[in-house]
């Protein structure tokens, strides 16, 4: 493998990392304060990507429109979940929660079957977006060079939100001990929902940029992006927004390397994803940047 | 008292043997993919067989009944539905499928109850092997995959070919072992295979690695929603090699999911598609047909064609048979010779399968032009 090749492989992962990493931040946002794994997010990320392009195809919006639109819709979508899913089993037992969580899931994906049909669509680019950028024989899509960037600066802004805003005060109370919360005048429910409008705002902005590097839809597209980007967040310490991010682009270059190193084991790449989880809950329970677990009893 | 009580069911039980006799219709089931990852093939070949059931909706002057299953692109499933077919619908045939890993799997029941199954692109050879009562109307697949390596051979000249094949799905593996197959008997060489998985999204890094290689041509045994955007990666990344394909990539989405990336894309199919100069008359009245019911947009294809003649080659069983019970009906099935159909004259041969020629699609400008047929050297 010569150099431009190397570089090649080196792009193509970090765009897929930090199209994890972006999926992954939701997941440990809900998670970091109700101690939830919203398996729910895949399928509202699908949700974001379909929305956008229907704006752009069906109703001939401008993009950025149709984008600021799309997110608006999707991050109600997930605050939606949480009221009618979430909220009502709040002081059920976890595992409640989580099988709801999955009941959404299903329930999502297959009312976007029913509604959006099972055959992939076609996603139109604009046309700047079509064309690669060269230098040598590396060659990559400016959306390559976007995504990583995004990334960065979303989770830049989220870390302002979560420890210099007074929502982020309450989500990090929150994620202590909510009923202390609730005791201290913390307005629990409205936190947890700026949460999930948060999270599901995110899984939008993933699900575009996701369409756009993929450029197809389908009712389907979320699960398998949505389970790379669960591992991503244990591996990189579930609960932290930091970690997620890392954990993501991690998870990219380890995906890409092997298919570039052990071309023989291209068809089992999902695979090592699996065997990294394993791993991580082998060796460091919490992750890379997670806190030590405080099982509250 | 208890006399009575075995007179009693016994009654009822002739009762039903009565009414199930008296019964004057032909159940055909059908089991596709309606939903999932192959449903865009599914949903197609369903069209078909509902067009062929509009037009000959009676056979021995009775009434035909379509059951129809969603097998959700899934092996359990697809076992399920035949299931459910036999034993609660009491079909007399079975329709499908889309898939050849749907087809094994729901094969099982139809053979072990001695129900007849026509199979409509499922086209890799363990379909039929060693089966009593499956059935396909199309070729299978060392057909397909030594038809796309003799043209890239013979009639293109190339000398290197790499792969990028689908490990989880039998289809695809079906299809690039007789492609390489051909290809090196006709003293070309393979220099990449590379794998990926049903669902995959992203193949950059095996496209890295085959653009390296320098290949004449790729041959990509893929269904249409990843191949189209395997080419469109192929494209970002600076691939100049023809690429080619098989039936699976026949869907009229693909232009619109690949663009210009998919310009130039040769695929082998079945003798059909609805750009053809010179068409059987069965094909002719099925394009007009079609064309009359359904929007501009939505051009027929070839799973559509399979779908159709699928139907038609059960009702043409059944004609020929006499009556409608399921081993007359496999009986006439295996001695089907010169059935015209949409996709060409079907003869079905000792093993089950069909064999019709191969045809071949380039995709032109944005649309898709037969450039003929090709006979293969398996």
């Amino acid at each position: 493998m010569n150099v431009e090749q190397f570089i090649q492989h080196a792009l193509n992962s970090l765009t897929l990392g930090s199209l994890y990493a972006l999926i992954a931040i939701g997941y440990t946002m809900v998670y970091g304060i109700l101690r939830l794994i919203n398996f729910a997010h895949s399928e509202i990320f699908m949700l974001g990507a379909y929305f956008v392009f229907w704006g752009v195809t069906l109703f001939a919006l401008p993009w950025p429109v149709a984008i600021v639109l799309s997110i608006a819709v999707t991050a109600l979508t997930g605050v939606l979940v949480d009221r009618i899913a979430y909220r009502p089993l709040r002081d059920a037992p976890r595992i409640s929660a989580l099988i709801s969580a999955i009941g959404v899931s299903f329930f999502l994906q297959n009312v976007a079957i029913v509604f959006f049909q099972a055959i992939p669509r076609a996603v139109y680019r604009p046309e700047w977006m079509e064309d690669p950028l060269i230098w040598g024989n590396v060659r990559v899509l400016p959306i390559t060079l976007f995504v990583p960037v995004l990334s960065v600066a979303l989770m830049l802004a989220l870390l302002w939100v979560v420890y210099r805003t007074k929502t982020g005060l309450g989500m990090r109370a929150i994620s202590k001990d909510i009923e202390t919360s609730y005791l201290m005048g913390v307005p629990v429910n409205r936190v947890i929902a700026v949460t999930f409008g948060i999270g599901s705002a995110l899984a939008a902005a993933s699900g575009i940029m996701w369409a756009l590097r993929y450029p197809q839809l389908q009712p389907v597209m979320g699960a398998i992006p949505g389970f790379k980007a669960f591992i991503a967040a244990v591996f990189g310490g579930i609960g932290s927004i930091q970690g997620a991010v890392v954990g993501g682009v991690v998870l990219g270059f380890i995906e890409i390397m092997t298919v570039a190193f052990f071309p023989d084991l291209a068809g089992y790449r999902d695979a090592f994803a699996f065997v990294l989880l394993i791993g991580v809950l082998l060796i460091k329970p919490t992750g890379l940047f997670g806190d030590k677990a405080e099982e509250k009893v | 008292m208890k006399r009575i009580l075995a007179l009693c069911m016994a009654m009822i039980l002739a009762m039903a043997t009565f009414a199930w006799a008296a019964d004057d219709t032909v159940r055909i089931g059908v089991f596709l993919p309606l939903t999932g990852q192959n449903a865009f093939g599914g949903q197609l070949e369903l069209e078909g067989v509902q067009m062929a059931h509009k037009e000959a909706g009676t056979v021995l002057g009775k009434k035909v009944e379509l059951f129809v299953v969603d097998n959700k692109s899934d092996k359990v499933e697809a076992a399920n539905a035949t299931k459910r077919l036999i034993e609660k619908e009491k079909v007399q045939a079975i329709i499908g499928t889309y898939g050849s890993s749907l087809a094994m799997a729901g094969g099982e029941h139809s053979e072990n109850a001695g129900i007849p199954q026509v199979g409509t692109s499922c086209t890799n050879p363990l379909v039929t092997q060693g089966k009593k009562y499956i059935f396909r109307v199309c070729f299978i697949d060392p057909f397909q995959g030594a038809g796309a390596a003799t043209y890239a051979a013979k009639t293109l000249g190339f000398k290197k070919a790499a792969m990028l094949v689908d490990v989880a799905n039998d289809y695809s593996v079906g299809l690039s072992n007789f492609f390489k197959k051909s290809f090196t008997k006709q003293g070309g060489q393979i220099v990449a295979t590379l794998n990926y998985q049903s669902g995959d999204q992203d193949f950059t890094a095996q496209l890295t690695k085959i653009i390296a290689e320098k290949p004449d041509v790729l041959f990509i045994p893929s269904y249409f929603a990843e191949g189209a955007i395997i080419m469109k990666q192929a494209k970002e990344l600076g691939a100049t090699f023809k690429i080619m394909g098989g039936d699976a990539m026949d869907n009229p989405e693909i232009t619109k999911i690949g663009g210009k990336a998919v310009e130039g894309f040769v695929h082998t199919t079945f003798p059909y598609d609805p750009s053809m100069k010179e068409m059987n008359p069965v094909a002719k009245k099925f394009t007009d047909d079609w064309k009359k019911t359904h929007s501009a947009d939505k051009e027929p294809n070839v799973n559509a064609a399979l779908g159709y003649d699928a139907y038609m080659i059960i009702i043409d069983a059944i004609k020929r048979a006499g009556k409608a019970d399921p081993a007359a009906i496999t009986k006439a099935l295996a001695e089907t010779k010169g059935f015209v159909g949409v996709t060409g004259a079907t003869t079905i041969n000792e093993t089950h399968d069909a064999e019709k020629p191969v045809g071949l699609v380039m995709i032109q400008d944005g649309k898709k032009v037969y450039t003929g047929e090709i006979t293969p050297d398996l």
